[in-house]
């Protein structure tokens, strides 16, 4: 099978994420929608090729564990969730309403959501727990931590980096959505995190680079996980803000822009065409 | 206070493989017990309370019970937004530990003093707030905290402290205890100041003023009933607090007053009145200093009693 065939499920995946969220966030009148496409395809080729989860029994003791510390980019993995059927679809058309399902950050009181964030810096420093307690009890669960830009910014990751990077708990991967945008400008112009391979490895991770869009790049670095290296591992995944919509892609007005009529129109076509 | 603390956890997690405790590179000569008993148990995160507090979380979500512990404010203040949205939204099994509350730390000045804890503990939904006020409740208190199945902060003293009961209690979360009955009104104190307040209830005393004497060791859920009763039945309400004026033990107990519709009880507080420790000095001082000694507290009760 070639890899077009063999990632066609993924990549239907991404295509419907990406097109429920446009809708919700237009629908919501909220933002984070270049967050959300920046993660699309990672989160597609996460739960259709990676994780080992049960949306009939989310809280399955045996199943990866994935905490979304960007939760600003929630909609992205509720979206996700819902295609899965962790929940029905049409909670996705209460997102940011009064009295909806799902809120604008991710939150734990939807099935298969992990674990709340909102504040950045937040999602690793949990992960690096779980992942000990269940490492040191001899449980063979294990764990990732979906991280943007601008955690990598959070002194709190950095602290969990340290500690993760110390005791060798092998069974935390880290997944960095670095599409290299935040809030407020390019992150190399704000917090420049580069050479990043070269700092986690010398914090004592095991670290890949990968183009975060491509699956087949996507799951060769996260299939083989714990990687045998002793260490945590860390996937530097090299992400589009925006990504599937031209003029959404690299301009950082996506991390808080909202959507018109038109623009949601414009999007939804560009994405709907993409292959 | 914070041996028999160190001592009471470590017959705890003999009992309870659960028991985990996670450090920020403090507890020298009083955690290396555990930490030698329990290696897979125990994590220094270094100092880096934020990290402390959520790993602490991730290991609660996983099952166990998760000691935080440090100085202070170190594991409140400077992790706040941790214990907000990781321990308390999440409802995890996480006990937050401070040694040195009040100014038990004297000289070593403010940023040891935890003088605010209470006030902002209290704010946070799920949080469970105690503070024991000799080594007698606090050996009691570190069992009902662990029996407790969510988040409880335990502001513990420091070392030195002179025992307020004379047998060993029960110690109940959310029930106040009584120390001495008497029925000209009553002293609600929380944590160690206590020890001041019975001194000042022994001197009343003796000019015949008889005070009942009550341990409020838990802040949150604060005793409704002790408090109304104590209204009822003495007519008068002092609080004694380590700790400033706005939003600890004596506004709790104000806000029970007023809900309760006992808001015409005689009512006073002693407390830091809103200001940094900025004088330098032992504990006691310090308590004299800043109007919480025992003089201050017989003085207040007598004008509150004219």
């Amino acid at each position: 099978m070639s890899n077009q065939g063999k990632y066609c499920e993924c990549k239907e995946l991404a295509k419907k994420v990406r097109t429920h969220c446009l809708k919700m966030v237009h629908r919501g009148k909220s933002g984070h929608i270049g967050s959300m496409l920046s993660m699309a395809d990672i989160l597609a080729l996460l739960y259709k090729r990676i994780l080992k989860v049960d949306p009939k029994n989310p809280k399955m003791p045996e199943r990866d564990r994935l905490l979304l510390s960007k939760g600003h980019g929630g909609a992205a993995l509720f979206a996700t969730l819902a295609e899965l059927g962790f929940f029905p679809k049409d909670w996705l058309e209460t997102y940011y309403l009064d009295n909806g399902k799902l809120s604008g950050h991710i939150s734990h009181h939807v099935p298969g959501v992990e674990f709340s964030t909102g504040s950045l810096g937040h999602g690793l420093p949990v992960a690096t727990g779980m992942a000990m307690a269940s490492k040191r009890g001899g449980k063979p669960y294990r764990y990732f931590c979906i991280v943007s830009d601008g955690d990598c910014n959070a002194g709190s990751t950095w602290e969990a980096i340290m500690l993760a990077g110390q005791h060798g708990f092998d069974n935390l991967c880290m997944i960095v959505d670095y599409n290299q945008l935040q809030a407020l400008g390019k992150s190399e112009d704000v917090i420049n995190l580069d050479p990043f391979a070269e700092k986690l490895r010398l914090f004592n991770w095991s670290v890949k680079e990968i183009n975060g869009h491509e699956m087949a790049e996507l799951e060769t670095a996260l299939s083989k996980f714990p990687d045998g290296s002793g260490k945590p591992m860390a996937v530097i995944a090299h992400t589009v803000k925006g990504k599937g919509v031209s003029f959404m892609e690299n301009d950082y007005k996506w991390h808080y822009g909202g959507l018109t009529d038109e623009l949601l129109a414009k999007a939804l076509k560009e994405v709907e065409a993409a292959i | 206070m914070r041996k028999a603390f160190n001592e009471e956890l470590l017959t705890a997690a003999h009992a309870d493989p659960r028991i985990h405790m996670v450090l920020a590179d403090i507890g020298y000569g009083e955690i290396e017990p555990f930490a030698n008993a329990f290696p897979s148990r125990f994590v220094n995160c270094g100092v880096a309370e934020q990290n402390m507090t959520g790993v602490a979380c991730g290991i609660a979500m996983e099952g166990n019970i998760s000691i935080t512990y440090s100085i202070a404010n170190f594991p409140t203040l400077r992790c706040l937004e941790q214990i907000r949205n990781d321990v308390c939204y999440h409802n995890a099994n996480v006990k937050i530990v401070i040694i040195g509350g009040g100014m038990a730390y004297g000289p070593l000045g403010i940023s040891h003093h935890s003088t605010e804890d209470l006030a902002i503990m209290r704010a946070l939904p799920n949080l469970k707030v105690i503070a024991p006020c000799d080594i007698l409740e606090a050996r009691a208190a570190v069992h009902a905290m662990l029996a407790y199945n969510g988040p409880v902060y335990y502001r513990c003293g420091y070392k030195g402290e002179k025992n307020i009961h004379s047998a060993p209690v029960k110690f109940e979360i959310g029930k106040a205890i009584k120390v001495s009955d008497g029925p000209d009104a009553t002293i609600i104190f929380t944590g160690t100041i206590g020890y001041n307040c019975k001194l000042a209830a022994e001197a009343l005393a003796k000019e015949g003023i008889n005070v009942s004497l009550l341990s409020m060791h838990t802040v949150k859920p604060i005793d409704k009933d002790a408090i109304i009763e104590a209204a009822k039945k003495t007519g008068g309400i002092l609080t004694v607090e380590e700790h400033n004026i706005c939003g600890g033990l004596g506004s709790a107990v104000a806000e029970v007053l007023m809900d309760s519709g006992n808001g015409d009880t005689r009512f006073k507080r002693i407390a830091l009145p809103d200001v940094n420790v900025s004088k330098i000095g032992s504990q006691d001082w310090l308590r004299d200093q800043y109007g919480m000694g025992v003089n201050d507290i017989v003085k207040t009760m007598k004008a509150m009693l004219q």
